[in-house]
């Protein structure tokens, strides 16, 4: 195994570190960034506030005032020496996924844009495991990598109108689950029942970054059926192994 | 129970708490105060915790009452024009609201935040562990929104204050915001160093259009020397990103958690409320320090809130004659020194 590279060390203010191991979307450069949150989170420094994984990096919020530049700066370096590996095992989530209409409402111009059928269109999306990146830009937003190319197309050079609440959707050779209704430069395939988000519920997100994704085709009445037993506190997700 | 009454409220009057964490992982914004150093002392000057959740006042404006019961005020809203009844009070003020007073809290010449904490405490139910409302995302306060007329706030474990309002004497609450502290990075690397100094000496016009989002300013823009895109990474409270039209903007409290433009610098802690004070039009610069010299600053605020806010009487010769007159209540009467 050749030699890994030492992560960047970049202050964001006094408050939060970046530990950046590299500057492009790459499930090795996501795996660090993970073993180094679950390293953390096993034993975290008393004054480290929060860790925020992204494709490529982790921020750490903390306090100053209780733990130093200089300490942390040590604990993650001691830790990526030591372990590159994810302490945990990530869980792959089948989620059902309705692309009939009104919920695949882009689906005709992801096909126009890409070539395929919309029928190619759907059965593309729904036979990729994808794996959660990070979370981010609204509460339980997911970032999910692994689309195909053949669906890579660009984001909208202008936002579409507010898509709804758990729209599945893809743009710029990324996909997403949305759970807050809000334009977009997306194009949204579908919506699942599954809600990766909910404040009231304990725990208020089950998905992980690490963590795999597939969708599984149902047709609208099925799609109401699950909404409703989501609705009535029934998690609709499956859990499997990872593949 | 005893409750604070919104009777009017303009927008981004909203309740504010420390602040919502452990979940920016998941995408949730902190949100909580713009002015986190003004928060803290409105709720030192109240006893209660510092991290309690208080009525942010917005230029918008609030007038408030109580109903059920007296309720023990404190309110720091430097600039701001401040009246009980229609009497003129200090813009920081501690005093006890009677049912069928009100007390209306309206922009003046300065100040862009200011905070109003009930001793005791606000009975808010808390959504992930926090009462601050973030309303893009609709999470927090009152149903996730800004307060409106007719909102009832209970004050639970309510205290009161003997006797006339007393004006809180709190003189480093007026911070000059017109150079505000910064460390470089996280990707200051994204740009050549005369364009460092150019962003550090400005001079850089806050535009009006700023919110609890962002802070946005007009100037000379910036030339990025390795492209305005990055892969997405996370967001500090102060970071400052520079998009594709070179101009700096500065995200606050309800910032999104994580963001594809370089961020050249961050604005340090102490410096954060300093800035959201800054109205639109006015003309600031950076300056750049070493992150110990933005602890040692952090640890200063720290102490200065371990003291008790002290009190005095209010003098009635404080208030300007201008500010008597613009209330059209007291025709003909000065401050006694025109």
């Amino acid at each position: 195994m050749s030699a890994v590279a030492e992560p960047r060390l970049l202050d964001a203010g006094e408050a939060a570190l970046v530990v950046e191991f590299g500057s492009t979307v790459d499930p090795a450069i996501s795996d660090r960034v993970l073993a180094l949150d679950d390293a953390l989170g096993a034993d975290p420094p008393e004054g480290l506030r929060e860790r925020v994984p992204t494709y490529r990096s982790l921020m750490l919020h903390y306090d100053p005032l209780v733990l130093d530049r200089a300490t942390l700066a040590e604990r993650v370096r001691a830790l990526v020496s030591g372990a590159t590996a994810r302490a945990s095992n990530p869980t792959l989530w089948t989620l059902p996924c309705c692309y009939a209409s009104p919920h695949g409402e882009d689906i005709a111009q992801v096909a126009e844009r890409s070539g395929l059928s919309p029928e190619a269109v759907v059965s593309t999306h729904s036979a990729t495991t994808f794996r959660v990146y990070m979370y981010g830009f609204a509460p339980g937003f997911a970032y999910l990598g692994g689309l195909p190319e053949a669906l890579a197309v660009p984001r909208r050079a202008s936002p579409r109108p507010p898509h709804p609440r758990n729209a599945v959707m893809i743009g710029g050779g990324l996909a997403a689950v949305a759970t807050v209704p809000m334009p977009t430069g997306w194009y949204v395939l579908g919506a699942t029942p599954a809600r990766l988000y909910a404040p009231e519920r304990d725990p208020s997100f089950f998905v992980a970054a690490g963590d795999q994704i597939r969708f599984e085709p149902v047709d609208s009445a099925t799609f109401d059926a699950l909404t409703a037993r989501e609705a009535a506190g029934e998690p609709v997700a499956r859990r499997g192994e990872p593949r | 129970m005893p409750a604070l009454v919104i009777e009017s409220a303009g927008p981004g009057v909203t309740l504010q708490d420390g602040g919502r964490h452990g979940y920016l992982r998941y995408g949730i914004t902190a949100a909580g105060p713009m002015d986190p150093l003004m928060h803290a002392a409105a709720n030192r000057a109240a006893s209660n915790a510092l991290d309690a959740t208080v009525v942010e006042i917005s230029t918008g404006g609030v007038t408030v009452s109580a109903e059920d019961g007296p309720v023990g005020i404190v309110l720091l809203a430097p600039g701001f024009r401040v009246a009980l009844d229609g009497v003129p009070l200090p813009d920081t003020v501690a005093l006890t609201l009677e049912p069928g007073q009100r007390l209306v809290v309206r922009a003046g010449d300065a100040g862009a935040w200011g905070y109003l904490a009930v001793a005791g405490r606000l009975d808010v139910a808390p959504v992930l562990g926090s009462a601050a409302t973030h309303t893009r995302s609709g999470l927090g306060g009152l149903d996730g929104r800004g307060l409106a007329a007719g909102d009832r706030l209970p004050v639970a474990e309510g205290r009161t204050l003997d006797g006339a309002p007393q004006r809180l004497v709190a003189p480093w609450l007026d911070r000059d915001g017109r150079v505000i502290r910064v460390v470089l990075g996280p990707q200051d690397d994204y740009f050549a160093p005369d364009q460092i100094e150019a962003f550090l000496a400005g001079p850089w016009t806050v535009s009006p259009r700023g919110d609890r989002m962002a802070c946005f300013v007009d100037g000379t823009p910036l030339k990025h020397a390795k492209g305005h895109d990055i892969v997405s990474d996370g967001v500090a409270m102060g970071a400052i990103q520079v998009p594709g039209n070179g101009l700096p903007i500065i995200l606050m409290a309800d910032r999104q958690s994580t963001g594809g433009y370089p961020k050249i610098a961050t604005v340090i802690g102490p410096d954060l409320g300093r800035l959201a004070q800054v109205r639109g039009g006015a003309r600031l610069s950076f300056r750049r320090v070493s992150v110990e010299e933005a602890v040692a600053a952090r640890r200063a605020e720290r102490d200065l809130l371990r003291e008790a806010v002290p009190r005095e009487p209010v003098i009635r010769t404080d208030f300007a004659s201008d500010f008597l007159l613009g209330l059209n209540l007291v025709g003909g009467v000065t401050d006694g020194r025109s």
